[in-house]
């Protein structure tokens, strides 16, 4: 906020008002457009995009967290790039490339760092959110995913190819503390921390089942989730990883997809016990719960990545089925989920649909668009 | 891709370049849905780099029959149930030939 007071204060020297307009944050967000390496800057209450920031580098599978106080974002990008743009202003305030290929990132509970996953060079490089200047690197000789921040500006990330999961405690300093959990199981492809830091749950590609961790232990130990469950007997083709980030928890429950299976899995949130399954159109790649966790709103693999299927989390059953359009990516709920937007790839637009009416609401154009995120994000623990 | 098939079996055996391939979508397809592992570039992500320099000692046989039939044990799947095999065909040529970047 300093340099807008300056700028401020210069405006109101100079007499020009057009500076003097308050930009508020707080309904904005950004699309990642994935083939020229820009973001769309959108507003959610206008139901518009406002401008487009360009110079991001390559984007495919771009993800993006916002600092405290939703002035900046943060966006990893498949070059290694860290870029740091500022919404306010609508232009980059500052970019690196710190990796050769980068799969996400975390802030930490304070916002002081940002934290970057790599596969390659395999491990976790962590930056000062002001700077971007490297305060510690991690190495972990694997391909890592799942970072998440956790509270006690902590980071937890795991490893593909060892399946180790690692929590770094940066409380003490720039030398990470590490923490590091064996035998999460084979090829752990994603994961996800529950809103409140406790339970960090990794998906397996290469084994049955799920592995949670209770981080409120001093000691953490792997607990295999739905052991018995499998890719089946016959080993479906999966034709892109699922997502656990924006995983859902509804109530008592969480909704993931399943790797491989047409289906989603529920799970009770305390024992961990499989609670049902609810057959899906194809394989999902992300079920995201809506804000109230009332519904839960599911997008698929290519080649049936045309459609949604929004569960009931009540009745477990599909409620509404509808094609967007091409090559849906993404999905992001407005904070109180009264309208979800969806970015549909191959037609170019991202699409606003009312989430208790299903009715298209607007239409925006962007260039291949892929992920959806909006400012609310900054005050939500592991996004 | 149903369609293109129909049309593959109906003009028999076709190679790469011959009519009834769409290099458009192939292209896409390569960059876009191979790219959600491979990265958009080829580069590599949870796959591994597939640019030519990487990949120029696989004949390409190799690389179709790795393509329609996955790598057992890896997260590379067999695509045979979506794409047929002059368009693999095409998709190891196209690999080879860094026409990618």
């Amino acid at each position: 906020m300093k340099s807008l007071i300056s700028a401020l204060a210069l405006a109101a020297t100079l007499g020009t008002a057009a500076l003097a307009d308050t930009i508020a944050t707080g309904d904005l967000g950004l699309v990642i457009e994935r083939a020229k390496g820009s973001v769309l800057l959108v507003d959610q209450s206008d139901r518009a995009s406002i401008a487009r920031i360009e110079g991001l580098g390559d984007l495919s599978h771009a993800s993006i967290i916002y600092s405290p106080d939703e002035r900046f974002a943060y966006v990893f990008g498949r070059d290694g790039g860290l870029t740091k743009v500022d919404i306010v202003e609508r232009k980059i305030a500052n970019r690196v490339v710190q990796g050769g290929n980068s799969i996400g990132g975390a802030i930490s509970d304070d916002g002081k760092l940002v934290a970057v996953a790599n596969y390659e060079p395999g491990g976790v490089r962590i930056f000062d959110a002001d700077t971007l200047e490297l305060v510690a690197d991690i190495p972990t000789d694997s391909k890592t995913i799942g970072l998440v921040d956790v509270p006690g500006r902590r980071f937890v990330f795991t490893m593909w190819d060892t399946g180790e999961t690692w929590i770094a405690d940066m409380s003490n300093g720039p030398e990470p503390e590490i923490t590091k959990i064996t035998d999460m199981g084979k090829n752990p492809y994603d994961a996800l921390v529950t809103g409140n830091g406790r339970t960090y749950i990794t998906g397996l590609f290469g084994e049955d089942g799920l592995t949670a961790l209770d981080l409120w232990e001093d000691d953490p130990k792997p607990i295999r989730v739905m052991p018995n469950y499998g890719r089946g007997q016959e080993e479906m083709p999966v034709y892109k990883m699922p997502h656990l980030e924006g995983w859902a928890l509804t109530g008592s429950e969480f909704v993931l997809p399943a790797v491989g299976h047409h289906e989603v899995l529920w799970v009770d949130a305390q024992t961990l016990e499989e609670t049902g399954r609810t057959k899906t159109y194809s394989q999902p790649v992300f079920a995201m719960a809506r804000p109230d966790g009332r519904q839960v709103w599911v997008n698929f693999a290519h080649p049936m990545n045309d459609t949604i299927q929004v569960i009931d989390t009540v009745t477990k059953e599909v409620i509404h089925q509808f094609k967007p359009g091409p090559a849906v990516l993404h999905m992001e709920f407005t904070p109180r989920g009264h309208e979800i937007w969806v970015s549909v790839r191959d037609e170019n637009k991202v699409k606003i649909y009312d989430t208790h009416s299903f009715e298209l609401l607007r239409e925006i154009d962007a260039d291949s668009p892929s992920g959806i995120f909006f400012t609310a994000r900054a005050h939500r623990l592991g996004l | 891709m149903r369609n293109l098939l129909a049309l593959l079996l109906l003009t028999g055996t076709a190679h790469a370049g011959e009519p009834g391939l769409d290099p458009t979508a192939l292209t896409r397809l390569v960059h876009q849905d191979c790219g959600s592992c491979h990265g958009l570039t080829l580069k590599g992500g949870l796959g591994p780099d597939i640019r030519p320099e990487t990949i120029e000692h696989y004949d390409a046989d190799v690389l179709q029959s790795v393509i329609l039939d996955g790598i057992p044990d890896t997260a590379m799947p067999p695509w045979r149930a979506l794409i047929s095999e002059a368009e693999a065909a095409w998709i190891a040529d196209y690999l080879l030939k860094g026409d990618t970047q």
